[in-house]
């Protein structure tokens, strides 16, 4: 490590981009993964069970309800605790890079 | 006066409320145009918009003809399944959030072309790219063309649909040939309050008059159910021949993913053919349900005038925070439009029985004037010139966005990179305008020959292509190191020009009637589907070439990946973007 560099090489190493790309990655899969089990699953259910999913709730058919109303509140949640992690991951990365320059 | 609009059939509060809207947008758009002055201001508006106002415009944007008025009119037509298209549009944005927009935030280029020449390093690839934005952008014009013809054929009964369009297509080209992007952040925010007032006012309004949403729904009878019981005070007027059958209409699966299939049915000569068909039926409609799906979540991340808007944030903080406050703001709004589909279906099923500019693509516009039945008949005006309002902010406002992004490309790209590299900024501000309204024309070219296709149908085909052949592009080049450009280029044109030319084939057929394709979708109703949807297999397909094409040319990849990775990834504190630039500059880039 050269100390004249403006910018440290641990920074520039491969590590450090495998790690913060990896830790990105892990947090979006695992926000998307909860809606596209939920989009995967409702056609499903709508093909297996429609039965079940016609059934009446406050006049809605219970799929009408879930997909018409609910959906939009679900990813609010999803969207809300991503951006909240992300910000929070950004901070940690940020300064874990600047940790390793003081050094 | 009064009488002179009555006699040509006008109510005036409808036509009042639009012309307000017009003349406001229209004044804003100038207003700000003494502002923007630098070419900066004009494409990017400076980077200097509050989370507010941009989680406004940008909702403001997003909200286009085809949620405010297509979504109903859909829903209306065609029951449960068009509720896809506003929950995959709300989460095609979460899409977007979660694997792109960061990134290319950082990256800091504020056009897909920008970022496509940035990662590889290539010109040519940029031209490649610049083709998609005009090829999308088209197709998601003409839905907004189409928004605005049957608006104004509602407001003005007896003026011809393309006249509306024409019209429209003026004013906004001018517009924005005038204004910039800096007029139009405002424009949009403004829009965006309009268009959820616009919404949700004379919902409510109506909806305690003629019953509320779930009890029009009860009203339905569903498969399971032996009659409908409508709730006590829902009424209800008899569906005419061309409506969907109640257990249809609110069930999945119905007329819109097994449209392909049922006029095979009714082609088909021997009942085993007959048989066999119905028997495909339900998996064909899963498969379309899914391959919509596909289409509308992986299509938002390419529209190209939605990406621009995360430039417009001072930093990648207040760019997330923005994000939030849209997926609330266009989440909020999404959950009405199909009110007004489903009470439409009890109390104005005449319009299943007209096409084009009159059928259900204009329940919106004309369910509020029930009240004048019911005893209220200014206050019906007043909300039918509310609703029209909001939809002249529909589609005045994605139009606007979607000009100033094609104009851009043209202006800057084509004009300003491969024309006249050495054009001064004063040149390119004024290829832009020229640029504004050659692209102004083409639209409503386009505009005036889809009167008959749904709005909201023709907008899940913009999505399908920008699913195909952006969305691969921009999520592989974000998250694998290996992309070469070839691979990239390669992916991105076969993907996208087949579902280009898939989708071209079905709008040809349906548009100009064209024998020779109806009888092979009879004959093939899962070719029809394929053709119709085609993001189950194009974007897959797309993904696959452009793994396999990097590996193969793998010696070609970027030098400096590891530092394009960096920019992409790391936080934008480390400042690495500016040590980016800087090497280049030594390098002699740009």
């Amino acid at each position: 490590m050269s100390e004249s560099s403006s910018t440290p090489d641990a920074i520039h190493s491969d590590a450090f981009l495998a790690r913060l790309m990896r830790d990105q990655l892990k947090l979006s899969i695992a926000c998307a993964l909860c809606f596209v089990v939920a989009l995967v699953a409702l056609p499903l259910l709508n093909y297996f069970q429609p039965a079940f999913m016609a059934q009446r709730v406050y006049g809605f058919t219970l799929t009408w309800l879930i997909l018409g109303v609910l959906f939009f509140p679900f990813v609010w949640i999803i969207s809300f605790i991503f951006i909240k992690r992300s910000i929070a991951l950004e901070d940690a990365e940020a300064k874990a890079a600047q940790d390793g320059l003081s050094k | 006066m009064n009488a002179l609009l009555a006699a040509a059939g006008i109510d005036p509060w409808i036509a009042i409320c639009s012309l307000v809207t017009v003349v406001i947008t229209v004044g804003m758009g100038f207003w700000t145009a003494g502002k923007s002055k630098s070419a900066g201001d004009f494409f990017v508006a400076g980077r200097s918009v509050s989370v507010g106002w941009n989680a406004s415009a940008i909702s403001g944007e997003y909200l286009s003809a085809a949620s405010f008025m297509g979504v109903a009119g859909m829903v209306m037509l065609n029951g449960y399944d068009a509720l896809w298209y506003p929950v995959c549009y709300a989460c095609g944005y979460l899409f977007l959030l979660l694997f792109i927009a960061g990134p290319l935030r950082r990256f800091g280029a504020y056009t897909i072309p920008d970022f496509a020449e940035g990662r590889y390093d290539s010109p040519l690839f940029r031209k490649i790219a610049v083709c998609f934005v005009l090829f999308i952008g088209f197709f998601y014009t003409m839905p907004q063309m189409k928004g605005a013809g049957v608006t104004l054929a509602y407001i003005f009964p007896g003026l011809p649909y393309w006249v509306g369009v024409v019209l429209v297509g003026a004013v906004i080209t001018l517009n924005v040939a005038l204004g910039g992007m800096k007029g139009i952040t405002l424009v949009q925010a403004f829009q965006y309050w309009l268009k959820v007032f616009a919404i949700t006012v004379p919902i409510f309004v109506l909806a305690s008059v003629v019953g509320h949403y779930q009890q029009h729904l009860a009203a339905n009878k569903t498969a399971q159910e032996t009659v409908a019981t409508a709730p006590a005070g829902i009424e209800r007027k008899a569906l005419t021949a061309k409506a969907p059958k109640d257990e249809q209409w609110i069930a999945p699966f119905g007329s819109l993913t097994t449209k392909a299939v049922d006029t095979a049915i009714k082609a088909a000569k021997t009942p085993e053919e007959k048989a066999a068909l119905e028997a495909n039926k339900k998996p064909y409609s899963l498969l379309y349900t899914y391959s919509l799906i596909i289409a509308l979540v992986c299509g938002t991340a390419g529209l190209p005038h939605i990406l621009v808007r995360f430039y417009t944030n001072p930093d990648g903080v207040a760019a997330k925070r923005t994000t939030m406050w849209v997926m609330i703001l266009i989440g909020v709004f999404y959950v009405f439009p199909p009110v007004y589909g489903v009470i439409g279906r009890s109390l104005m099923p005449e319009l299943y029985e007209a096409i084009g500019s009159k059928g259900t693509d204009k329940v919106v516009l004309e369910l509020p004037t029930l009240l004048a039945g019911r005893d209220h008949p200014v206050l019906g005006s007043v909300l039918s010139g509310i609703t029209c309002a909001g939809a002249f902010a529909a589609f005045m406002s994605t139009f606007s966005g979607l000009l100033v992004s094609m104009s851009s490309a043209l202006a800057h790209d084509i004009y300003g990179r491969m024309l006249k590299p050495d054009s001064s900024p004063e040149q390119r501000l004024k290829a832009f305008k020229w640029a504004a309204v050659i692209i102004g024309v083409v639209s409503v070219g386009l505009g005036t020959q889809v009167e008959k296709l749904n709005i909201n149908y023709l907008v899940g085909q913009a999505f399908a292509i920008a699913a195909a052949s952006y969305f691969p592009l921009l999520f592989m080049s974000v998250w694998w190191r290996g992309m070469t450009m070839r691979g990239a280029a390669t992916g991105m044109l076969v993907g996208g020009l087949l579902a280009l030319g898939s989708i071209f084939l079905t709008t040809l057929s349906d548009v100009y009637a064209v024998q020779s394709l109806a009888d092979l979708w009879v004959a093939h109703p899962l070719a029809r589907i394929l053709c119709e949807q085609p993001a189950i297999w194009a974007v897959p397909l797309s993904i696959i070439l452009m793994i396999v094409v990097s590996k193969a040319t793998a010696s070609t990849i970027p030098a400096d990946v590891r530092m394009k990775m960096l920019v992409l990834h790391a936080p934008e504190a480390l400042g690495l973007k500016q040590e980016y630039i800087k090497e280049h500059e030594g390098l002699g880039g740009h």
